[in-house]
């Protein structure tokens, strides 16, 4: 009992010197955004929007956003198209080499992307394919497999597979049931691999790196520009990315409770249901 | 509501062929999962309307069975008929056997509604048909005022009656129950056994009921086929399994019994201090004896009982009878059922008719 009571005392001061650490850097970088006098002086002060005109009025930043976008839908839809497939293949199948499969498939996730960025650059170069933002999807979306495979994976073991029988049982065929069963139960896990996939590739800067051509994405025209020294044009794009990034968490949380009604039922079958004998 | 369960009962009579008489044949139906052996030799026969259960412990193979029916499974040996086809290797899909799934298996992201819907939907039936069909389902089940609910937001005993709504709907010319009562609560289950049978009787389709349960099986059933190691032990009413159990195993599955070894030489059955006329050749025999069949003696003993001392031993309270463990003389223990309440003295005296002890095979040893 009385070891208790000191530890609960320390615990909210524990709990904001964290939350200090992790936040106090992105409030800086966000209130730097609006100081008229850029990165330096504290406290700051002229409180403007200036920074954000000239960012709106700076093609090569918006240029770069718009290509990071293209990238990372692009690799969205690769990563998914190989990733799902794969997930359903270590679900379902059976096959010699199943667990060197996995294995392999799951390497990326683990692989520095300084090793994932150099093969490919290394391939590249000997497929004599010019750099390009299409070698950068191919980078990204080739890299990012692993993540939509281990995200289906993970709803497709959740799924109960007795609402498959059942709908077997009533006359669907093995077509009709994977559309009409398999994939509205796996629409959370494949959404939420979109977005993962889609940040990921976002702020990817270690593969990017070796396999930029002309054209910039978005991290590496920042990095660019940091080499030339700070401006508070980079706290201002990194603001609206701030924000961006929030709202999609919050659609994404909202999206999942809406869904939770679904997904109790299912939870619940498989905590209850023993295997067939 | 009359229309659907009229319907119904159309369709199972215009179905019912000729060279037949079965509904569904299994025929030496053997089932392994690498080394298990799960069914051995299986032949059983549904006929139409019937109520028949599978009755058995867990892991005596009756799941897999009724697997097998539905076509999740296939059988390593043995032949499945449907009137005059052939039902093993068809797709589940083809078969005209509908499944209520022991945890009901209802779609989550589709209404009560929609579940009930999706086969005659993925049959692709003239929507104005599917939809009174639908409604009609609803009503036997009395689930019409949640027809819009997600399964999640509905009960267990809703969740099952939804289950049963959806497979009935198809009109299948059987139904198979995969132990649907077992994840209810013992008031709802009881109520549901009721239910379920009443049901049953109403639409005349056949069911197959899979269950571990044998007073279940009892109350439900026009036929119990017993269920052990992936052999079936006895295929008979509950009346008949209960009074006339074929093996030492279906005695003492179903409800309670005295089992008492004995020795039969020359038309007299000897069994410790006590022995009885019989018609068994000679040789060694196994007797199946129910409680209720002993009695304590007052008074003068009935004609033909057998008797024999003993001392109490034992009582336990079952509401209206007790069971008494009887020490008798020469060391055999009987139980004997009584009404409570009923005063016993230490030591006592009872009798039962020889009759009353029915000859069992001993059931060998499985695995």
């Amino acid at each position: 009992m009385s070891a208790d009571r000191p530890r609960s005392r320390w615990l909210p001061i524990h709990a904001v010197a964290v939350f200090a650490f992790l936040y106090l850097p992105i409030a800086v970088l966000i209130l730097y955004s609006f100081n008229r006098q850029g990165v330096g002086g504290f406290p700051p002060h002229h409180l403007t929007l200036d920074w954000y005109r000239i960012l709106f009025a700076d093609d090569a930043i918006w240029d770069s956003v718009l290509n990071s976008v293209e990238v990372a839908f692009a690799a969205m839809a690769i990563a998914l198209a190989f990733g799902i497939p794969a997930a359903l293949a270590l679900d379902r199948a059976q096959f010699p080499g199943k667990a060197l499969f996995r294995r392999l498939v799951l390497l990326p996730l683990i692989l520095p992307g300084i090793i994932t960025g150099l093969s490919l650059l290394m391939l590249f170069n000997l497929a004599g394919k010019r750099l390009s933002l299409l070698t950068i999807v191919l980078g990204h979306g080739t890299a990012l497999i692993s993540v939509a495979t281990t995200e289906v994976f993970a709803g497709l073991q959740k799924l109960d597979r007795a609402q498959e029988e059942a709908s077997l049982d009533l006359g669907a065929t093995y077509w009709q049931t994977f559309w009409r069963i398999t994939v509205p139960n796996l629409k959370l896990p494949i959404i939420g691999a979109a977005l993962l996939i889609f940040t990921l590739s976002m702020d990817e800067i270690a593969v990017s790196f070796f396999l930029i051509g002309r054209e910039n994405t978005l991290p590496l025209e920042i990095w660019a520009r940091l080499r030339r020294g700070i401006t508070p044009e980079i706290n201002a794009i990194s603001t609206i990315i701030f924000v961006f990034s929030l709202i999609a968490i919050v659609l994404w949380y909202r999206l999942r409770v809406r869904a939770e009604g679904g997904t109790e039922i299912g939870a619940e079958l498989l905590e209850t249901s023993e295997p067939h004998p | 509501m009359a229309t659907f369960k009229d319907s119904l009962r159309t369709q199972t009579a215009d179905s019912q062929g000729p060279a037949n008489p079965h509904l569904l044949s299994i025929r030496n139906v053997a089932k392994s999962f690498g080394r298990n052996q799960v069914l051995r030799n299986v032949s059983l026969d549904v006929a139409e309307g019937e109520f028949l259960t599978i009755l058995g412990e867990s892991g005596s193979g009756k799941t897999t069975l009724l697997r097998i029916i539905a076509g999740f499974e296939t059988a390593n040996s043995g032949e499945l008929w449907m009137g005059s086809e052939r039902l093993d290797g068809q797709p589940p899909y083809r078969r005209r056997v509908n499944t209520v799934f022991q945890h009901y298996a209802l779609f989550p992201h589709l209404t009560v509604e929609q579940n009930v819907a999706y086969g005659l939907r993925v049959a692709k039936r003239p929507e104005a048909e599917t939809r009174q069909r639908v409604a009609e389902a609803l009503a036997m089940v009395k689930m019409t005022a949640q027809a819009s609910a997600k399964p999640s937001r509905i009960s267990g005993g809703q969740q099952q009656r939804v289950a049963l709504a959806r497979a009935l709907v198809n009109r299948p010319r059987l139904l198979l129950l995969d132990e649907p009562l077992s994840a209810l609560d013992a008031n709802l289950r009881r109520q549901m056994q009721v239910e379920l049978k009443s049901l049953q009787r109403e639409v005349g389709t056949a069911f197959v009921f899979v269950t571990h349960d044998q007073e279940e099986a009892m109350v439900m059933s026009d036929r119990i086929a017993l269920l052990r190691s992936g052999e079936l032990e006895q295929v008979a009413t509950p009346r008949e399994i209960y009074s006339r159990p074929a093996t030492s195993y279906v005695a003492q599955f179903i409800g309670h019994t005295n089992l008492l070894k004995g020795e039969v030489q020359a038309g007299t059955v000897r069994c410790g201090a006590i022995s009885w006329r019989t018609e068994l050749p000679d040789g060694p025999a196994l007797f199946s004896l129910r409680p209720e069949h002993i009695r304590p003696v007052q008074g003068a003993s009935s004609p033909g009982a057998v008797r024999v001392r003993g001392h109490l031993l034992h009582q336990a309270f079952q509401g209206s009878t007790e069971l008494i463990r009887v020490a008798a003389d020469g060391g055999m223990v009987l139980t004997m059922r009584v009404a409570s309440g009923s005063s016993l003295a230490d030591h006592l005296e009872i009798e039962f008719s020889a009759a009353d002890a029915v000859a069992v095979r001993e059931s060998p040893e499985r695995i």
